[in-house]
């Protein structure tokens, strides 16, 4: 329990520095952030909207600390002020709207490049120097060099374009209604195949890289030879007692790894113009719409966090060597 | 066999021989010596970039060897133009990169306490934090341009190379050969310059490597999604205009692929060199390769067995 309270700990002070961030950036503009910031919304915005976005952002004639902590209290609150590009909405409102799908494509990309990557990575292991272990690593190796977007892009040309056989973009079909029912979702899954597959195909071969090497290192120790010896069945040997224990660098870098796969899913979101995140962000930028970019890192950024302090969670319960220090 | 092989085993001729001996890091480095020939030269040859010489989105003809671009330009001559920057940004933001990672992560593991523990959290901070957003968000307030972006990829990107180089410090500050060192009496700089740096050369090395693939990639990236100069001719900004004239839409191709090929070559090509210096640098890899030519000389397979590496004899 002290290791997530302390971890805990960590991301909070790691969401502070994101916050801090946040506040600072728009300060960078050369000249004045107020009026740089503003001149967009002037004859866009009423005057008392106007003032209102000034106080969200802190941005007054107070002293700094003075609006940094404005700042805060507004962001504690969830209010990260009004969009510019869809004006009236508050901020939290637009994010909204697209989170659930970010979620869902980040997510289950990262979920089945993970376990995919990782099972085949026991696999190359199992059968080190077969067909498999000496032909999948470096091909693999190669498609991972490949930008994430730019693969989406071939995939989207080929199976999308030339043969049809999947959507060009979008989550679900315009003529349908979000329902759950079973024609929505097939449809839902229909237009996530080709974004989430190329996601896959392109982290996969870190996953198995990292598993194999680790494998072969714990299937050369002691407790391994030991069970061995035991007799075990040989699958007992390499899934209980090699591959569990092999498991845990991989888990350990997962949450690691969640950032990284997250910004590749935001660009592969804007090559099928998919109504998530990356979407909405690059909406913002190209209308510069300030408030909305930075609710849309801040969101992120909480995300990510929480979805690695689940991370800590799988790796107590994998690894009881923390839980007893823990104790 | 050179002399440089047998030598000190510092300085460069070690370099040139692993490369030369190890077939993958050849082909590695035969590859990234063209793109740098291309980059230096090309654009002298290619002509302007953003002049409009035919009707747009031509396919691939003898007129033009890679067809035209949704404005009516040249997408061979972009691409080679391009290069330049693009390689250019990537191999100074790998630079820098490691220099950074070097700084923090030598420091914190050289001197540990209460610096170490500041610096962890602060490098712990910023790998947690997603990179990609970041870069996006702090990109969009600066000017636009290879500057910009080199910045922004530079502050998002050192943290893991502290993280390792922390690491390797720390274990190196229990070897006999530092802890003699700061029984003489040297000073903590000299310690650091010239006895812990040496020894991580080889990961140093290879930082150099993945950062300068991490900074590619997330240029091409960033100027993808128009965060770059839009004005400019780089690998990035090619895709955006592909991107932002519907190519695939319209089924041209041509003004998207070269350019994803080129990123990707230049990747595998890092990689390649990646592997072949991993053999310097673990002498375990280096015989275990040497073991199994000899086995296979006496017509035998290899099994699983891990070579002992001898000192001597």
């Amino acid at each position: 329990m002290r290791f997530l309270l302390r971890r805990l700990g960590f991301y909070l002070v790691a969401a502070w520095v994101a916050l801090t961030l946040n506040f600072f950036l728009p300060r960078l503009i050369p000249g004045d952030p107020a009026t740089a910031l503003f001149a967009r919304f002037r004859g866009k915005l009423a005057p008392e909207a106007m003032q209102a976005l000034r106080e969200t952002f802190g941005l007054s004639n107070a002293p700094l600390w003075k609006q940094y902590l404005t700042y805060l209290s507004h962001a504690l609150r969830g209010d990260f002020g009004i969009s510019v590009a869809y004006f009236p909405s508050p901020v939290v409102k637009v994010i909204g709207s697209g989170l659930v799908w970010t979620v869902f494509l980040a997510g289950s990309a990262v979920l089945i490049s993970f376990v995919l990557g990782t099972l085949l990575g026991i696999a190359a292991a199992w059968w080190r120097r077969g067909w498999a272990d000496s032909v999948l690593p470096p091909l693999l190796v190669f498609i991972g060099s490949l930008p994430y977007f730019w693969l989406a892009m071939v995939a989207l040309y080929i199976l999308g374009f030339t043969l049809r056989w999947f959507p060009l973009g979008h989550a679900y079909a315009d003529d349908l209604t979000p329902a759950w029912t079973w024609e929505f979702i097939a449809d839902v899954v229909h237009h996530a195949a080709l974004p989430v597959g190329s996601v896959v195909i392109a982290t996969m071969g870190g996953w198995l890289l990292s598993m194999r090497n680790t494998m072969i290192t714990v299937m050369g120790s002691d407790f391994v030879n030991l069970a061995r010896a035991k007799g075990l069945a040989p699958d007992r040997v390499v899934l209980r007692y090699a591959a569990r224990n092999a498991l845990l660098p991989s888990v350990t870098s997962l949450g690691m790894a969640l950032g990284f796969v997250l910004g590749g899913s935001l660009l592969t979101e804007v090559v099928f113009s998919y109504p998530g995140q990356g979407y909405l962000l690059v909406q913002a930028v190209r209308t510069q719409d300030y408030p909305l970019m930075q609710g849309i890192f801040l969101v992120i950024t909480l995300a990510v966090l929480g979805a690695n302090w689940l991370v800590d969670v799988v790796v107590l319960w994998l690894d009881p060597r923390i839980r007893d220090s823990a104790s | 066999m050179s002399s440089a092989a047998s030598g000190s085993g510092h300085g460069l001729g070690i370099w040139v021989e692993a490369i030369r001996n190890d077939r993958r890091a050849t082909v590695g480095a035969i590859i990234l010596v063209l793109f740098a020939l291309v980059a230096a030269f090309g654009p002298l040859l290619a002509g302007d970039p953003q002049a409009l010489v035919g009707m747009p989105l031509q396919a691939p003809s003898w007129h033009h060897l890679l067809g035209t671009t949704g404005q009516g330009q040249d997408v061979l001559a972009q691409l080679i133009v391009g290069t330049r920057v693009s390689l250019l940004v990537g191999f100074s933001v790998g630079l820098a990169v490691v220099f950074i990672g070097a700084l923090v992560g030598v420091t914190a593991g050289f001197y540990g306490g209460r610096i170490d523990g500041l610096l962890s959290l602060l490098f712990n901070v910023f790998l947690v934090i997603p990179g990609l957003p970041l870069a996006i968000v702090i990109a969009a307030y600066l000017p636009s341009g290879p500057l910009t972006v080199a910045l922004v990829l530079i502050v998002t990107g050192w943290a893991w190379n502290a993280r390792v180089l922390r690491a390797q410090t720390l274990s190196l500050r229990q070897r006999d050969f530092v802890a003699a060192a700061i029984v003489t009496g040297e000073s903590d700089i000299r310690i650091i310059w010239s006895e812990i740096l040496p020894t991580m050369t080889s990961l140093l090395l290879s930082q150099l490597i993945g950062s300068t693939l991490y900074a590619i990639g997330a240029q091409v990236g960033l100027e993808f999604l128009g965060l770059g100069d839009v004005s400019a001719v780089t690998w990035g900004t090619n895709l955006y205009w592909a991107q932002n004239d519907s190519a695939l839409l319209t089924g041209a191709w041509w003004t998207f692929a070269p350019t994803g090929i080129c990123v990707a070559l230049v990747g595998f090509a890092l990689s390649m060199l990646n592997s072949g210096f991993d053999e310097i640098s673990n002498p375990r890899l280096q015989l275990e390769r040497a073991w199994r030519a000899h086995l296979e000389r006496l017509g035998q397979r290899a099994t699983r067995s891990t070579p002992v590496v001898r000192n001597h004899g």
